[in-house]
């Protein structure tokens, strides 16, 4: 098989082991791990154990040394899971709220948080959203209190994924009064008095625990500001590029898959005297379902490649986001219309992989901001 | 009220605009069935998607007459006309709960149908009288594991057996299937003669060797009970015969047209609710300065949702408006239910978005009405099949 740039045997390599590592340890679990609402906390040392939680970290914190790519090749197979609650819970870890840390935080910090984050003995979360404030960021309102030798955060998140498990939350806090853009900032909040959590029921993601956090009078230490105050945007922006290209590999994950399963149940079913992929109807739906695959696999390797390589691809990126989530919700909805009534039950994949991929056109940045972004930089 | 230069220059978008179809009795029992099902069986709704809507619902709405609105008034029917029923199909939607709409429509609309047309005296009267009341439960049984959209593939199997009939095979996906008194069969008698090898059963669903084997759990419509079932040996007499012997697969292609129509409406309505919950939340929830409904993209959802639920419910009135005047429009039924179904979803879809976060949580109740609706474009006939059915009509 020829390699897709940018990809190397290396992380062809990778890939294979990570699959196998996926296939054997989480994947049959997964239907299990959906019914109770959870995952365990487990999963997680055992992805230590292979090295999966520190792929882009450096060896001096317990990482593998690697890169971006190594890390995409981790996010593009997770969907491999067939869970996109535990994806969803391994990724919050790798993907939004460790890296923060690694790039904005004190050597003292990495080695509070990175280090035990990488072996998989503490569990972290990011806390933006606000029952007040999703797409408009800088409308969030949870407060931080200058006080002697740190801060006094009081306000609520919510939609926060790993939210009940977190050891750790990287928590945004209005740090002026007027807040907005210049009056935002990052601490790191321990789990403790103040600090409570409830989950939340949603449409997919059931294996994750999103939660609502409550933060009432929760002292932090002056040691836990991340990055500078009053710089909190700049952190949040920093980090959008990566979780959402980190979006759009798993989006191409799991619609090659999801591609892969229909075709192979479009083979065996059979209706009006032959397979199902006998009828042109479907055989096209399955044609344009490949090609989107193709087409959602090349936006995002592209933005891939220009990230890697240090260029600042913020439109790119944008449109891989934008693209792959509504590509990867309408393609699983094609799915479930194939296996027609048996893609409505539960006990099939799809049904769960359709609600699962119904976040995607909202999470990370919804659609609407994907296309005002681009409006900015298309200089409309 | 007469049109004037100044009301035909200030448009009013408060004004009711009631369909020629419907008269004011069809309005007050549009009031009455809302009035119910919003006082009596919206409140349970979030609890009856875990444990599925009681049998108790027939019974009251039988008591109610809502169980008989357009069927013959000599067996407790109401004697009404076809849009009584699609005032129902509309209003019950008011209970914010797609099983148990799913649930009754099954009853009023899917297997009563069929034992009024073809049946005798006799199985009216022991099955339909009293399904109309709420005091029987009716399911219907089409689907089998290896035969959906196909339906001449089925292979349940009836065999004759002196004056009695054996029946054998499995039936899936079956609505009500675990509280029915009884089940409308749709089975094989011939196998060597194609579409005219089929016959409808009536089978008591207490018959030996009728086995209730698993409640499906699905993607929605939660509150309905769904059962894949199995007749092993069943044993029933000739008089349970439903219509005539070979003609079953005609029978059962008749009755999935009233099916489609009505499973249309309950599209409209519920494309309808959606748009109108989120159209309120647009109203309320304020980002970067405004509420969202005044950002123009928004606007410009609202206004596409709109014109579509406004193009199918034209659709469904008109489809119903030649149905009631005795027309079989098949083909019209058909892109009814293709266009209702998509659009519902589509809107669904778009309510999601437009709730972003709090579309995705259970609390908003928009993430079920897209679960629910999801199910129309498979139930019934899939999309694939009425586009089949459309495109053959012009001789394809």
């Amino acid at each position: 098989m020829s390699l897709d740039p940018p990809f190397t045997s290396e992380h062809e390599e990778l890939r294979e082991s990570v699959r196998g590592f996926i296939e054997r340890e989480l994947a049959p679990h997964a239907q299990q791990w959906e019914e109770d609402r959870w995952f365990p906390d487990e999963v997680f040392a055992k992805m230590a154990a292979q090295g999966l939680l520190g792929l882009k970290y450096p060896e001096r914190y317990g990482g593998q040394d690697g890169d971006y790519l190594h890390e995409a090749v981790l996010c593009e197979e997770l969907a491999r899971t067939g869970s996109g609650g535990t994806a969803a819970g391994i990724g919050a870890h790798v993907n939004i709220a460790t890296p923060p840390i690694w790039k904005f935080g004190s050597e003292e910090q990495k080695q509070r948080y990175l280090v035990p984050a990488i072996r998989g003995e503490s569990i972290g979360a990011l806390g933006i959203t606000e029952p007040g404030a999703g797409s408009d960021v800088a409308a969030l309102s949870t407060r931080a209190e200058r006080v002697d030798g740190g801060f006094v955060v009081n306000g609520e998140k919510t939609y926060i994924t790993n939210g009940v498990r977190a050891q750790f939350i990287v928590t945004a806090v209005k740090t002026t009064a007027e807040g907005g853009h210049g009056g935002i900032s990052f601490l790191i909040v321990d789990r403790g008095e103040g600090v409570e959590s409830s989950k939340l029921s949603k449409l997919g993601w059931h294996a994750s625990d999103t939660a609502t956090i409550s933060y009432q009078d929760v002292f932090v230490g002056e040691e836990n500001l991340l990055g500078e105050l009053h710089g909190g945007f700049k952190l949040i922006m920093a980090n959008f590029q990566w979780e959402r290209l980190a979006m759009a590999l798993g989006a191409v994950g799991a619609m090659q898959i999801a591609y892969e399963r229909t075709a192979e149940f479009a083979r065996q079913r059979n209706a009006f005297g032959r397979p199902l992929s006998g009828h042109q109807a479907i055989r096209h739906k399955l044609a344009d379902m490949a090609t989107s695959v193709y087409t959602c696999r090349c936006v995002t390797y592209d933005a891939l490649r220009r990230f890697v390589a240090g260029e600042d691809p913020l439109k790119e990126v944008t449109m891989a986001k934008l693209l792959t989530q509504r590509a990867a919700f309408e393609l699983m909805d094609e799915a479930l219309q194939i296996h027609g009534g048996a893609g409505y039950m539960r006990e099939y994949w799809v049904e769960r992989a359709a609600r699962d991929a119904r976040l995607g056109p909202i999470g990370g940045g919804s659609d609407e901001i994907m296309r005002e972004i681009l409006g900015r930089v298309l200089a409309l | 009220m007469a049109a004037t230069a100044e009301s035909v220059l200030k448009p009013d978008f408060k004004s009711q605009r009631k369909h020629f179809i419907f008269t004011d009795e069809h309005e007050q029992l549009r009031e009455s069935i809302r009035s119910f099902a919003t006082k009596e069986l919206a409140p349970h709704a979030e609890e009856w998607e875990e444990t599925t809507f009681p049998d108790s619902v027939f019974r009251r709405m039988g008591e109610l007459g809502f169980l008989g609105l357009d069927k013959p008034e000599q067996y407790g029917g109401q004697g009404g006309d076809y849009y009584s029923a699609l005032v129902l199909a509309e209003e019950i939607g008011a209970a914010n709960s797609g099983g148990l709409a799913m649930g009754l429509a099954v009853q009023t609309d899917m297997a009563m149908p069929p034992i009024l047309k073809f049946g005798t005296e006799e199985q009216k009267r022991e099955w339909a009288e009293p399904a109309i009341k709420g005091e029987k439960i009716l399911c219907l049984g089409i689907t089998e594991p290896d035969a959906g959209s196909d339906v001449s593939g089925i292979k349940t199997r009836a065999v004759r057996d002196g004056e009695d009939w054996v029946i054998n095979g499995s039936k899936t996906y079956i609505t009500n299937g675990h509280r029915a008194d009884v089940i409308v069969l749709v089975t094989k008698t011939d196998p060597d003669a194609g579409y005219d090898g089929f016959t409808l059963f009536l089978v008591p669903m207490d018959s030996p060797g009728v086995i209730r084997e698993k409640r499906l759990k699905k993607l929605g419509m939660h509150a309905s009970d769904t059962a894949l079932l199995a007749f092993q040996d069943v044993r029933v007499p000739d008089t349970a015969v439903l219509g005539a012997v070979g003609k079953g697969f005609y029978h059962i292609m008749w009755e999935l047209q009233g099916e489609r129509l009505i499973g249309a409406a309950g599209c409209v309505s519920g494309a309808q609710r959606c748009f109108e919950k989120t159209l309120q939340y647009a109203n309320e929830r304020k980002a970067f300065g405004r509420e969202i409904g005044k950002f123009q993209v928004i606007r410009h959802k609202f206004a596409e949702m709109a014109t579509k639920i406004e193009s199918a419910r034209q659709m469904v009135y008109v489809t119903a408006w030649r149905f009631n005047n005795g027309e079989y429009p098949v083909r019209e039924i058909s892109m009814a239910k293709l266009h209702a179904a998509r659009v519902a979803c589509e809107v669904a879809d778009e309510c999601i978005q437009i709730h972003g976060g709090a579309g995705y949580m259970v609390e908003y109740g928009v993430e079920r009405v897209w679960r629910d609706m999801r199910l129309n474009r498979i139930g019934a006939g899939t999309d694939e099949i009425m586009l089949d059915v459309i495109g053959r009509s012009y001789g394809l």
